[in-house]
Order: structure tokens, then sequence, then C-alpha cells
């Protein structure tokens, strides 16, 4: 670590602004790292990385850090992460229906079996999640409740956003039934709609020191 | 064709350490048979099938279809020393095991012959 770097950690932690590790979870193809780019952009005029409307398109962790949130004079500085999609199952099979040969979808595969594993031992590296639901989709998902019981399980702070509310068929007050005990943003990041209650809700939830 | 549907009852995987628990879920699932746990899975129990799942995957080997309910409600001596769990698990080959509906309190699945 820097000279400018503990310095700036430490004028941080007086005037309580923190640098926090922020990772995106959620099923694949629920919007995350359309969400990651859009978080960069706005803030830092980049993006994450690549979308595709194949199914695990992120296989790799991808980062963006010091990314600085403000509203009015409350700041946050993020280490953005941008996970694989989480899946029990992953079939080279359903990826030939996009067009891909098979040696590439068997690469693909491959490589998403290994996104999974990487995101879920990112976990423990985390200081907040942004938990990413497709609110076109039945929230009930095996993907969904074992990501949020291992966030309540490490006490993560977390916030539930409800993707895709731009679509036909979308539903975020089912995701805010369904946890009723937790912050639940619809938000559309292709589109940027409600960001600035994701931001709000990111700003509060996420600069708390952790107990 | 036969599939297999194996209740799987409390003290059958009361004394394994989680590995082992794992372990024999997912062997049972590699050979095609659906387990229902009456205990269920905890979260981190869950996220470890899933990570040792994902390291098993191959051609012929899609993975899993896991179902549980949301954590049970936790009183104040659960919350000390234990850990939230699931109500019940069901769990097997994605190739056979199809959740078609859930709900809080409805699982739907259907048992199907493999691809």
């Amino acid at each position: 670590m820097g000279i400018f770097d503990k310095l700036s950690g430490w004028l941080l932690s007086i005037f309580g602004k923190r640098q926090v590790k922020i990772g995106i979870y959620g099923p694949p193809n629920a919007g995350k790292t359309t969400l990651a780019n859009r978080i960069a952009m706005d803030w830092a005029g980049t993006i994450v990385g690549e979308v595709s409307e194949i199914p695990h398109e992120t296989r790799k962790i991808q980062k963006k850090d010091r990314i600085v949130i403000k509203d009015g004079k409350a700041s946050l500085t993020i280490d953005l992460v941008d996970t694989p999609g989480i899946a029990t199952k992953i079939d080279y099979h359903d990826f030939l229906e996009y067009g891909l040969t098979e040696e590439e979808a068997k690469k693909r595969a491959k490589e998403a079996t290994e996104g999974v594993i990487e995101a879920i031992k990112w976990l423990d590296n985390l200081d907040g999640v942004i938990l990413l639901m497709d609110s076109t989709k039945n929230p009930f998902t095996q993907v969904n409740i074992t990501i949020l019981g291992n966030l309540e399980a490490r006490e993560l702070p977390f916030i539930i956003a409800a993707n895709k509310i731009d679509l036909n068929g979308s539903t975020p007050a089912t995701l805010k039934s369904a946890f009723p005990k937790h912050e639940v943003v619809p938000i559309s990041a292709l589109n940027g709609i409600n960001m600035d209650l994701l931001y709000e809700a990111m700003l509060r939830k996420f600069r708390k020191k952790r107990k | 064709m036969e599939v297999k549907v194996n209740f799987i009852s409390e003290e059958k995987l009361n004394g394994l350490t989680m590995e082992e628990k794992l372990e024999f879920i997912l062997k049972e699932v590699k050979k095609g048979q659906i387990l229902v746990l009456e205990r269920g899975l905890t979260a981190e129990e869950q996220a470890k099938l899933i990570e040792m799942t994902m390291k098993k995957v191959n051609d012929k080997f899609a993975g899993i279809e896991m179902e549980s309910y949301m954590a049970e409600k936790q009183n104040f001596w659960q919350k000390l020393f234990g850990k939230s769990r699931a109500r019940m698990t069901i769990v097997g080959p994605a190739d056979k095991l199809k959740t078609i509906y859930k709900d809080k309190e409805v699982i739907k699945a259907v048992i199907v012959s493999g691809r």
C-alpha cells in the first residue's frame, strides 16, 4: 500500500467515507454486468465488461476500483465486483441454441462452472452485496434463496435490486412481498430507471461500519 | 424409466461432517437418485453443494436441481447457537428433476427421463 493509499484511508476513516468492496450477485442473465456498467459509467465514465443475451457471458470476476458515489455531501468509495451468475446446473446443450458450436458450448460451460465457484468464494471478501433479481421471473428460485441465506448467515449488508422493470411482465411488487424483511429497489439497469434510488440505498446501507 | 426417490431421515446425516454429508448427497444424485432430506441444508451447505457440483459438471452430468423452502424463522436460542436452515431440501439430477412452480409454501416438481 502506497503513502497516498494510507493517507486517503486515514482521511476516509476520519470523515466517515469508507472504501468498501461491493459485489453484484444473482442468477445468470439477471443483468449484473449491465448494472455494473451503469454504475461505472455514471460515476467513472467507463464500463466493467461486455454484455450478451447468451447466459454466462461473465465467467470471471470483473472489478472496477475506486468508484465514488455521491449524494449531496455524502459519498462512498466502492470497489465494484461484477460476479459470474450463480447456477446449480450448466448444460452445454443450452448454449447450442444460441448458435455456438459444440466445442464453443463445452468450453463456455466449463468456464461457467469455474465462474460459479469463484463467485461463491468471493462472498468471503466483500463488505456488501447488491443481490440482483429479474423482476419478470419468479423470485423464489433456489439460487436467490441460497444467495440470500448466505448473505444473512455472513451478516453482510445487502440490497435486493429488482431489475428489468422496463419490461412487460415485470412485477417488482412480487419481489417486495417475497422478501418483506429486506430492502427491495425496483430498477432498470439498462435504461437507468430509479438508479438514484439505488445510489441512495447504497449510500445508506454500505456506509455503515459492519458490526 | 424407473427413478428412485430416497427420503433421508435427519438421523442418517446427523453424524456426518458437512463435507461427508454433501459428498453423500452428490454421490447419490450422480447415480440418478432424487433425495428428499427431512432436515434441510443450511445456506452455507447449499452454497458448498453448488461449488462441489460445479467441479463435477461434465458432458454427461449437467448439475443438480435443488429446492428448499426459505429458512425457518429462528428463535433467540437458535440464533445464538444454530445456523439458519431450510425446512426441507429436495435435490436430484438436473436432467431428471424439474421444478415447475415454487412459492413460499409450495414446491411443485416433476420427475422426467433424462435428455
